[in-house]
């Protein structure tokens, strides 16, 4: 009985290997706009596999105009409390990806034209790494990262 | 079901929402420690916050967002009574939406 689970179970996990071979080798192709949930890059391996599915492109211009409010030390990285505030003006979307996650983007947040630019959450961190928020504004990607030092990872194991 | 608590809150022209949802947030890496199999993936994946039908904010999540989420953001455009939306919706189809108004 335990073994055939067993064997399903594997057979279940090539299967979802194959997707993500596919994601990552460019066979499905990345979607421009994201209004829908993007399955692309939330499994993309790599900040700028996420960035290129999420965006179409993963040209970053740093900005002073982010900041970004998280803890230098977090003790528990199940539970890191991560804000991101902008000033940029007409901002279309901030995300957030923890660089060194196995899936590095965490969030994306479309904002109203009357929303401000500001968004708090909490998210899980594998070990210690840059936070990057990443704004969209008029076509632009504009990013800042804060390093984040993890003592306990919070993603499986 | 009441997987949703938020507060609406105005100060001046900009309204700050506050959200926390119940969810266990799988990210399908962690096992169960009796059985040594996967525990599945279940997380949330859109929140749609809306406000007099205008959607004010959308985010999408991966399960790297910690268990039991917490979400807070600010809108301008807001007034004291209005009724402020806020919807969720998992990988596996689950959802569940609350209101609130403004205070």
């Amino acid at each position: 009985m335990t073994s055939i689970k067993r064997r399903t179970f594997l057979k279940g996990s090539l299967a979802t290997g194959a997707i993500g071979m596919a994601v990552s080798t460019g066979l499905l192709t990345p979607r421009m706009s994201f209004a829908a949930w993007s399955k692309e890059a939330f499994d993309a391996t790599d900040v700028n596999g996420a960035l290129s599915a999420l965006f179409g492109s993963s040209d970053l211009e740093g900005s002073d105009k982010i900041k970004i409010k998280a803890p230098d030390i977090a003790e528990n990285g199940s539970v890191v409390p991560v804000s991101v505030t902008t000033d940029i003006g007409g901002a279309d979307s901030i995300s957030i990806i923890a660089e060194k996650n196995a899936n590095p983007l965490a969030a994306s947040f479309m904002i109203g034209p009357g929303t401000e630019g500001y968004v708090s959450t909490r998210i899980k961190m594998g070990k210690t790494a840059s936070v990057i928020a990443v704004v969209k504004a008029g076509g632009k990607l504009y990013s800042t990262g804060k390093e984040v030092k993890v003592t306990i990872g919070g993603c499986g194991g | 079901m009441a997987s949703i608590k938020m507060r609406a809150n105005i100060d001046g022209d900009v309204t700050t929402i506050k959200a926390l949802i119940s969810h266990p947030m799988e990210t399908g890496l962690m096992k169960d420690s009796k059985t040594g199999e996967k525990i599945p993936a279940h997380f949330i994946q859109e929140v749609v916050c809306e406000h007099k039908g205008n959607t004010v904010l959308t985010a999408n999540w991966g399960p790297a967002i910690s268990k039991n989420p917490y979400l807070s953001f600010r809108f301008t455009g807001g007034a004291a009574g209005d009724t402020v939306k806020l919807s969720w919706v998992d990988n596996k189809g689950e959802k569940d939406s609350a209101e609130t108004t403004i205070k």
